[in-house]
């Protein structure tokens, strides 16, 4: 008789890293299509780049720290952060742009603070916000829904920066939906008038409506699947749902509601997926919940009184300096032990 | 050169060097090291400071009493700043002008009253004045160091406003290394400063490094004869 040798029977959700982040990046997956097919074949050359950077920087981290190569590239975190990067980036930046945030990412605010799991900051934030305050010119290039450029135009444009011939560049580029609100209002136009622009459908931007979707369907299932908690996504939506509605109670002329907060703007993407991330969030329950609303708040406070197009990263970094406060005065009370 | 004397400013190029080793002075090595020639301005007027200072107040060691020697050091070094600060605004004002406030604040580089304090006070007039030529020159080397990475960087340029210390004829020393760079800001910005000096310091760290295991393998590979010899 044979008997198979197991441990800890009771467990029986292989959490382990590797199949962690497969999972994730399994659950990126509807909302990456959706991007793709609105978006065009940008989206996905720029996850490709930002891969290939992630993957060699990474095996040259590895090696520098004379680390196993192989067994740590198999835990595919790398890769997770180069598309959690790329989706945020715009879709139109050039693959410098890519190259750069990724390395920054990977080497600076991953490996040289320890590597995976040691990192105190968000890795793709934290190349993010890099080449936003390095090079603000090229993060406001975002191709528009349906833009009809095809696979050799994308590369052309992407890699080489020749914009095709018949194709004016300024006709497929425009600002995001949170960007034209923000020009919008500076300019002293109410926030009803700037959603009559061709720019938006009916929940927040074309195609973006759509593309959150996909990202909430797959964070949804992550939360099923017990991968992520649902402390961090519903605190933070629901904190930039409250702020929104509250100030566009008080005045829809100039505060946009919360619909436009929820679908635009990757905000979605950054409830379940980026501010998830388990090293650099909170661990406790409550400290969770804590560390989603400061995310919230100042997410919405940056996007409305700021002055960069989108607080997400910059709050979700802040953020993560402020979780060892957190974490240590939320630890929960040990059973058994004194109230 | 004595043996002292060499000791002395290796220590204050290499061994010890005040803004890779002991990091003192970080505030002005941090802010103003967004160019080259920045860098080389304050870098010269430390320099100046702290070889006044060192031998001023390793002439007056003897003299002072211990229980008030904090604040007679940070009178001399205070007095010693402001005549270079008024030099800089009468012939070199432009400089005077970017470094801005981190003249004055010369007095509080800690780097300055600390080598008063654990060298010039217990050391001769001679062996004080090449410490704190070699401490500030060495301060200086790192300011350079930073300044040009940060610039050649951050700007794609190296020695750009060099008129502003050498006057109109070395404005043709300023290089651009790419035509229409877009420039990384990051370089330029506070947090360059902090991710520049940390690499240098590694490099440093890795340098010494190497030079120890250089060493001991050395060591080891020489015959047992020879080292018995030797001693």
């Amino acid at each position: 008789m044979q008997f198979n040798k197991t441990t800890s029977i009771n467990m029986h959700n292989s959490n382990n890293v590797s199949a962690v982040m497969l999972r994730v990046l399994l659950a990126l997956l509807p909302g990456t299509l959706i991007y793709a097919y609105f978006f065009g074949w940008n989206i996905l050359l720029n996850i490709t780049i930002a891969c290939i950077t992630a993957v060699i920087s990474e095996a040259l981290m590895l090696y520098l720290r004379k680390r196993p190569i192989k067994p740590y590239m198999k835990d595919y975190s790398a890769i997770l952060t180069a598309c959690l990067l790329a989706l945020a980036l715009p879709t139109l930046a050039p693959w410098w742009l890519i190259v750069i945030a990724t390395l920054f990412a990977i080497i600076i605010a991953k490996h040289l603070y320890g590597g995976l799991g040691y990192n105190p900051f968000n890795p793709a934030m934290v190349g993010y916000v890099v080449v936003m305050i390095s090079f603000p010119q090229y993060m406001t290039q975002w191709l528009i829904p349906h833009n009809g450029l095809d696979l050799m135009q994308t590369l052309q444009l992407q890699l080489w920066g020749i914009t095709p011939e018949s194709i004016i560049l300024d006709s497929i580029t425009s600002a995001t939906p949170i960007d034209s609100i923000k020009t919008g209002l500076s300019l002293q136009r109410p926030i009803t008038e700037i959603g009559q622009s061709p720019l938006f459908g009916t929940l927040g931007g074309i195609g973006w409506e759509w593309i959150t979707t996909g990202f909430f369907a797959g964070g949804l299932w992550l939360i099923y699947k017990r991968t992520i908690g649902w402390q961090i996504p519903v605190a933070m939506l629901s904190t930039i749902a409250a702020m929104s509605l509250v100030f566009n109670f008080i005045s829809p002329e100039l505060y946009a509601g919360p619909l436009l907060h929820l679908f635009n703007g990757g905000t979605v993407l950054a409830a379940f997926f980026i501010a998830t991330d388990p090293v650099s969030a909170s661990t406790t329950p409550k400290g969770r919940i804590i560390y989603a609303i400061g995310i919230g708040l100042l997410t919405y406070i940056i996007r409305t009184w700021g002055g960069y197009p989108d607080g997400i990263a910059f709050a979700v970094l802040l953020m993560n300096m402020a979780v060892p406060t957190i974490d240590y005065y939320t630890q929960p009370r040990i059973f058994g032990a004194n109230r | 050169m004595s043996e002292a004397i060499k000791k002395i400013t290796k220590d204050g190029f290499w061994t010890n060097n005040p803004a890779l080793v002991q990091l003192l002075g970080l505030c002005p090595l941090l802010a103003v090291t967004s160019t080259f020639i920045n860098g080389l301005g304050l870098g010269i007027a430390t320099t100046l400071t702290l070889v006044g200072s060192n031998v001023i107040v390793s002439m007056i060691r003897n003299l002072v009493r211990s229980e008030i020697r904090i604040p007679v050091y940070v009178l001399i070094i205070a007095s010693l700043v402001t005549i270079i600060e008024l030099i800089l605004n009468a012939y070199f004002h432009p400089l005077y002008k970017t470094l801005g406030i981190f003249i004055p604040l010369i007095v509080t580089n800690c780097s300055i009253i600390g080598r008063a304090e654990s060298f010039a006070s217990k050391h001769s007039v001679r062996h004080s004045f090449v410490d704190g030529l070699s401490m500030g020159l060495g301060f200086t080397a790192v300011l350079i160091l930073l300044g040009g990475l940060r610039e050649i960087i951050g700007m794609g340029t190296l020695f750009a406003q060099a008129d502003l210390m050498f006057g109109e004829a070395a404005k043709g020393l300023s290089i651009t290394f790419i035509d229409d760079y877009p420039g990384f800001l990051l370089a330029v910005l506070p947090p360059g400063a902090f991710i520049g000096l940390g690499m240098i310091i590694a490099a440093k760290n890795v340098i010494d490094r190497r030079a120890t295991q250089r060493a001991k393998t050395l060591v080891s590979m020489t015959p047992a004869t020879e080292i018995s010899q030797a001693q």
